[in-house]
């Protein structure tokens, strides 16, 4: 089935390791450039162009061609308590992936160890994968001339032996960790069994978009950390794959009667032509 | 007089003794055998808008997307789709309307139409695959496609379409070609090719029109409810075919301007693709309340809000209103009323496609996006480089009706 991560919100206390160990072990990734930087190079203004930035210090910023992990921070009022939580942003890695859908030039692939890959020599440009993500992962390189789409690799050279990303090394909390994606899913269920009351009963990525591979659980509901659930109705419970392919269908029928139709239209008009002579 | 105008051919002839198909000495008397552009103020504001688009074509190809333009990772999709590809094609598809009016319906009077038609969309899909090429960032590798085989992307769709409807038309143009160039051979098998030309050329507009809009299928839960729907793709496909009438007429009036010619001749023949395309929008209007009542979506329109209220603009302005202005037979056959009712349709349908782009997504896409002024450049300067193409292929080949009537 493929490996996969399980975040959970409750142990996460947003130190932001994970972040700075993502810099630096894919830093040998990015084909060196603009005076020959061999590191994933800070964020320029055009990679996000937000018209009032926030200024806040939990900076929501969106994930870029640069980042390709963040924490977000969320101060959560409960009753008289507030709290913060944090949350990872990151491609999810989905089971059967929009990206790759959408992609006409198969630059997207899911792997047979769950990381969805991007093949930057296939690439045209289009950025539909862009338009189309529901979770808005993939970014560009807009200061290059010829950019490519950077995401999340799930650090494919560690995760196809079998070793853990990265990020999930650098976790000193295990907050994230990484598995088969079936044992994780059994994982989060026995956490929330096990704590009742602890756990919002709830598995994020289980269903979202047909499934994905970064699988998450919190104690808070998924709404207020800034995430569409299937349970609120706002993000799709099957694969996005299956409607543009239903629609493919659907399409191409419709065409051959249109044509067929079109022809006879054609064949009686022409013999009625050489009737009236 | 007929007597006198044959003794001026008899005359013509034999001064020129060698050539004999009267379509060849007729091409030679109408246009003097040379090629001719006039130059005027708004030809030299063209060309300067040309030169400016030329400029920021080099600036972004040598720049990168980055600079010349101000797309951002939260809409990597702007002005270019909106205008060139979605709203270009849109209003490309007089096209493929007057093919099927006058070649399958076989309707002859309509013959002279779908020729000048054919010759704006031909050149329309030239442009928008310039304007296209501009918007790739990695264009040298715009052949991928056809080694990869993305065949389950709409996208793949839309590339073959613009590829096949090049084709199509290019064909379409060697019949008209060959009308002129004596080569009977040919010219045979191009009459045999013909029905099938037009066939496959209706079946692959049908598509690229479709897949233009089924694009945005998968923006499911990103797209406003009251635009994504599985039927986008039918919907894109009315609208054009709607539009198609309503170009023909905005056409025949902008050209009968420019060449001092009288319009009122054409309303006779415009006025039934009007009512054509008003059946049209009554199916696209009652389909699309069908289908926002079938997703409940459709009290989304009166919640007014930014997009909701665009929704209504679109609708009312670009679909209801000219409904009501073709239902009456005196308004559609008068030229204010249908040029009023085509305009509005051309707003509308274009409206429809900026919303599809901009108004539909921007809730979902957050950040900020205004187009840079070299994407506007290149905008326009694409429209004003179809304009000055038309203009120098009606001024120098057969397309205009009334050049015909003599024969």
């Amino acid at each position: 089935m493929g490996y996969g991560f399980l975040f959970d919100v409750t142990k996460c206390i947003g130190c932001r390791a994970c972040v700075a160990a993502c810099r630096q072990y894919n830093k040998g990734y990015l084909v060196p450039t603009k005076g020959g930087m061999n590191e994933l190079p800070l964020d320029s203004g055009m990679d996000r162009r937000l018209e009032k930035l926030k200024k806040d210090w939990d900076g929501k910023d969106p994930l870029t061609g640069n980042n390709w992990i963040r924490i977000h921070a969320y101060l959560i009022e409960r009753g008289n308590k507030s709290m913060w939580r944090f949350v990872r942003r990151s491609c999810f890695h989905c089971e059967r992936p929009t990206c790759e859908a959408v992609c006409f030039a198969h630059a997207f692939y899911k792997t047979p160890e769950g990381a969805v890959l991007y093949n930057r020599s296939k690439c045209v440009g289009c950025r539909y994968c862009m338009m189309g993500c529901p979770f808005s992962v993939p970014k560009y390189q807009w200061d290059e001339l010829f950019p490519e789409v950077q995401k999340c690799r799930m650090c494919y050279e560690r995760t196809k032996i079998g070793a853990p990303p990265a990020c999930v090394s650098a976790c000193p909390t295990r907050a994230v960790i990484f598995g088969d994606r079936q044992m994780l899913l059994n994982e989060a269920r026995s956490r929330i069994k096990q704590n009742p009351g602890q756990y919002v009963d709830y598995i994020y990525g289980e269903k979202e978009v047909g499934g994905t591979s970064l699988l998450m659980i919190s104690d808070v509901p998924f709404e207020q950390l800034g995430m569409k659930t299937v349970q609120d109705g706002r993000i799709t419970g099957r694969a996005v794959p299956e409607y543009t392919d239903q629609a493919l269908m659907w399409t191409l029928g419709v065409a051959a009667v249109y044509g067929a139709a079109m022809a006879t239209l054609y064949v009686a008009n022409k013999s009625k032509e050489e009737k009236e002579h | 007089m007929a007597h006198v105008e044959h003794a001026e051919i008899e005359i013509y002839k034999e001064e020129r003794p060698v050539k004999k198909e009267s379509d060849f000495t007729d091409y030679d008397a109408v246009f003097g055998g040379k090629w001719s552009f006039a130059m005027s103020g708004y030809r030299v504001l063209a060309f300067a808008l040309i030169g400016l688009m030329a400029f920021s074509m080099i600036y972004r190809l040598t720049q990168g997307l980055g600079p010349a333009t101000n797309l951002n990772d939260q809409w990597p999709w702007g002005l270019w789709i909106a205008f060139d590809d979605l709203c270009g094609i849109a209003l490309a598809a007089g096209g493929f309307f007057t093919v099927f009016v006058a070649h399958i319906l076989n309707l002859k009077q309509y013959k002279y139409i779908a020729r000048a038609s054919l010759i704006t969309a031909w050149f329309g899909y030239i442009v928008v695959a310039l304007g296209v090429l501009m918007d790739l960032g990695r264009w040298y590798n715009f052949w991928r496609p056809f080694v990869s085989w993305g065949y389950h992307s709409w996208l793949f769709v839309v590339l073959l379409c613009v590829i096949g409807y090049q084709a199509v038309m290019t064909l379409q143009f060697g019949h008209i070609f060959f009308e002129r160039v004596n080569a009977p051979r040919l010219k045979e098998i191009f009459d045999k090719i013909l029905p099938v030309i037009f066939v496959a050329g209706l079946v692959i507009g049908f598509l690229h029109q479709s897949a233009l809009g089924a694009l945005y299928i998968a923006m499911i839960d990103r797209q406003n409810p009251l635009w994504w729907s599985m039927l986008i793709g039918l919907f894109f496909f009315l609208s054009a075919a709607f539009v198609g009438p309503a170009m023909c007429v905005v056409e025949g009036v902008l050209a009968s301007k420019a060449y001092k010619k009288d319009f009122r001749h054409e309303v006779p023949l415009l006025a039934p693709l009007l009512k054509a395309a008003m059946w049209l929008m009554v199916i696209y209007l009652v389909l699309k309340v069908i289908d926002l009542v079938y997703r409940g979506h459709f009290l989304d329109m009166f919640d007014g809000s930014t997009p909701s209220n665009l929704f209504l603009l679109e609708m009312v302005i670009g679909v209801i209103i000219p409904i009501i202005l073709l239902a009456k037979k005196h308004i559609r056959e008068s030229v204010p009323g249908m040029v009023t009712a085509a305009v509005l349709i051309v707003i509308g349908v274009m409206l429809n496609r900026m919303n599809v782009v901009f108004t539909s997504m921007y809730q979902a896409m957050g950040g900020w996006y205004f187009p840079h002024w070299m994407e506007f450049s290149i905008s326009i300067g694409l429209v004003s480089l179809l304009i000055m193409a038309y203009c120098f292929f009606v001024e120098n080949f057969k397309i205009m009706p009334e050049e015909h009537e003599h024969h």
